[in-house]
């Protein structure tokens, strides 16, 4: 189950010798290789401190490497958002922006990329519609749940119909029921649009339930301790959560976990 | 409602007590003696009301259009702000008194002159604040503009002014306060007479011919002109923030 990584779709990211090191010195990864390839919905899981979210946001560029490379469907960033090249992030936190309606929010990559009110108005409609969220469109933020609006902001993000989904610790905020409702429908959604997407969790029930290949990391210094596949077929429900198997592969995932964390040097 | 009713009960034991002390007009004057010489002078006193509103609001507009432009030049460059802001401080903690002989010498014409010293004044809180306001965005809404290829304008639109709206508009509230207090001060200052001269001048005068009841009533128009100012401000700011920020939202119980 552990190292056995088979290709399969063309490569999305790929970083190659990629390390960050931090202003002040501090190392936050250690040089990566990876890639993610189409189709997968990969987690990166470790405990805290272990470059997760800078390595999340080395794929978003967010932040550049120090050293050593990266590449989005084997070119540099510039031609990253154009068609065939889209990328959707969503944050810890919602991020939306508290002035504007929950449409206007969710229309905001489309506004940015110059597309025109009347070609977004469908892709609007349509990104609302698979999070459930059409009769709230003319509300604001704050009148709606932190459920609903970490829903608008993964709206948000599919509203580009993104070949790339990155999310950092969506869902981390969220008690467990709102989580579970969440992961399921993001599983559905994936699974229907074949996204590829990498997904930050400090939950090993989540990442088990999500993906299709699990980055186990350790820290001081931040790097990829294993690698674990979940090669369970979609689509996953409530009857996969609940089944032996994935108590199985969960207790796999923790005590792979454990040794990560003794890796670290620390306790998680 | 509270607020008029405090006020009703204050007036009403100021009344009484001057009434039960026999104390003279020309030491403190009753309410109704103070209505009655703002009955009785109210051309002269609207005249003047209508000058100091002209400079306040003539130097309001100054200080809001100028404070805003210096902000956004403040925000472009750390070392532009570092640099600068110092001198806007300055502004802020000279005395307008100490200042507007010096402006009213150096500008012949007054009432520019006034609305020079008043703007002086009002400046300062529109610049701090709409400077404020431009730095604080969300930095994960920064990240996702820059993510998404913003360019520097639809940031600036999308997401800076938004952002600074809310301390933009504390800083017209100070910032229109401070303007009628500037115009009053340099029409002190200034001493200025004849056709148009303010309410600041009305005071002097009443206060010359001990005419204490009218000083009262110019004292009042300038009172409520800065509460109205007030409102006004609060008014916009509900208006342009009612539906999303924590300022202007009302409570839910």
């Amino acid at each position: 189950m552990i190292d056995v990584i088979e290709a399969s779709g063309p490569a999305v990211v790929e970083l190659r010798g990629a390390d960050k090191v931090f202003a002040n010195g501090m190392r936050g990864l250690a040089p990566i290789d990876l890639t993610v390839h189409s189709g997968e919905f990969v987690t990166l899981i470790g405990p805290s401190g272990c470059g997760k979210s800078t390595l999340l946001k080395l794929i978003a560029n967010l932040i550049t490497p120090t050293s050593g490379r990266l590449g989005w469907w084997g070119e540099d960033f510039g031609q990253v958002g154009q068609a065939g090249h889209q990328m959707g992030f969503v944050f810890q936190e919602p991020t939306l922006m508290p002035w504007s309606r929950v449409a206007t929010n969710v229309r905001l990559p489309l506004d940015l990329a110059g597309v025109t009110r009347a070609e977004a108005a469908p892709r609007v409609d349509a990104a609302l519609a698979q999070v459930d969220l059409t009769a709230f469109r003319r509300h604001y933020p704050r009148q709606l749940s932190g459920g609903m609006r970490m829903r608008v902001s993964i709206a948000r993000a599919l509203v580009t119909d993104p070949d790339l989904l990155l999310m950092d610790e969506p869902f981390g905020a969220l008690d467990e029921f709102t989580r579970n409702k969440l992961d399921d429908d993001l599983l559905r959604l994936s699974f229907q649009r074949r996204l590829t997407t990498v997904f930050v969790t400090h939950s090993l029930y989540e990442a088990v339930f999500l993906s299709t290949r699990v980055i186990v990391m350790a820290s001081n210094p931040g790097r990829v301790f294993a690698e674990f596949r979940v090669d369970e077929p979609e689509p996953r429900g409530d009857d996969f959560r609940t089944s032996v198997r994935f108590a199985e592969l969960s207790s796999r995932l923790s005590k792979i976990l454990h040794e990560a964390s003794l890796a670290s040097g620390r306790l998680p | 409602m509270a607020p008029i009713a405090v006020g009703a009960l204050i007036l009403a034991l100021w009344e009484g007590a001057c009434r039960f002390w026999h104390v003279p007009a020309y030491l403190f004057p009753m309410p109704s003696a103070i209505v009655a010489a703002l009955v009785h002078n109210w051309p002269v006193l609207l005249r003047a009301l209508g000058t100091t509103m002209l400079i306040t609001l003539q130097a309001f507009v100054i200080a809001v259009v100028l404070g805003t432009l210096i902000a956004f030049v403040f925000v472009q460059n750390k070392a532009i702000e570092a640099s600068l802001f110092p001198y806007a401080v300055l502004l802020q903690v000279t005395p307008v008194v100490a200042v507007a002989p010096l402006i009213i010498i150096l500008v012949k014409n007054t009432a520019l002159s006034l609305t020079i010293c008043a703007a002086v004044v009002a400046i300062f809180p529109v610049i701090s604040n709409t400077t404020i306001g431009l730095h604080s965005v969300d930095p994960g809404l920064l990240s996702y503009f820059r993510m998404n290829k913003a360019t520097r304008l639809a940031t600036l639109l999308r997401l800076r002014i938004p952002s600074a709206l809310p301390f933009f508009l504390a800083g017209l509230r100070i910032a229109s306060g401070l303007a009628l207090i500037g115009a009053v001060v340099a029409e002190f200052v200034a001493g200025t007479g004849g056709q148009s001269a303010g309410l600041a001048y009305q005071i002097l005068q009443a206060g010359f011919q001990l005419d204490i009841p009218l000083m009262f009533a110019a004292l009042f128009l300038i009172a409520v002109s800065g509460v109205l100012l007030y409102l006004l401000m609060v008014g916009l700011n509900k208006a342009l923030l009612g539906h999303w920020h924590e300022s202007a939202l009302a409570e839910e119980r």
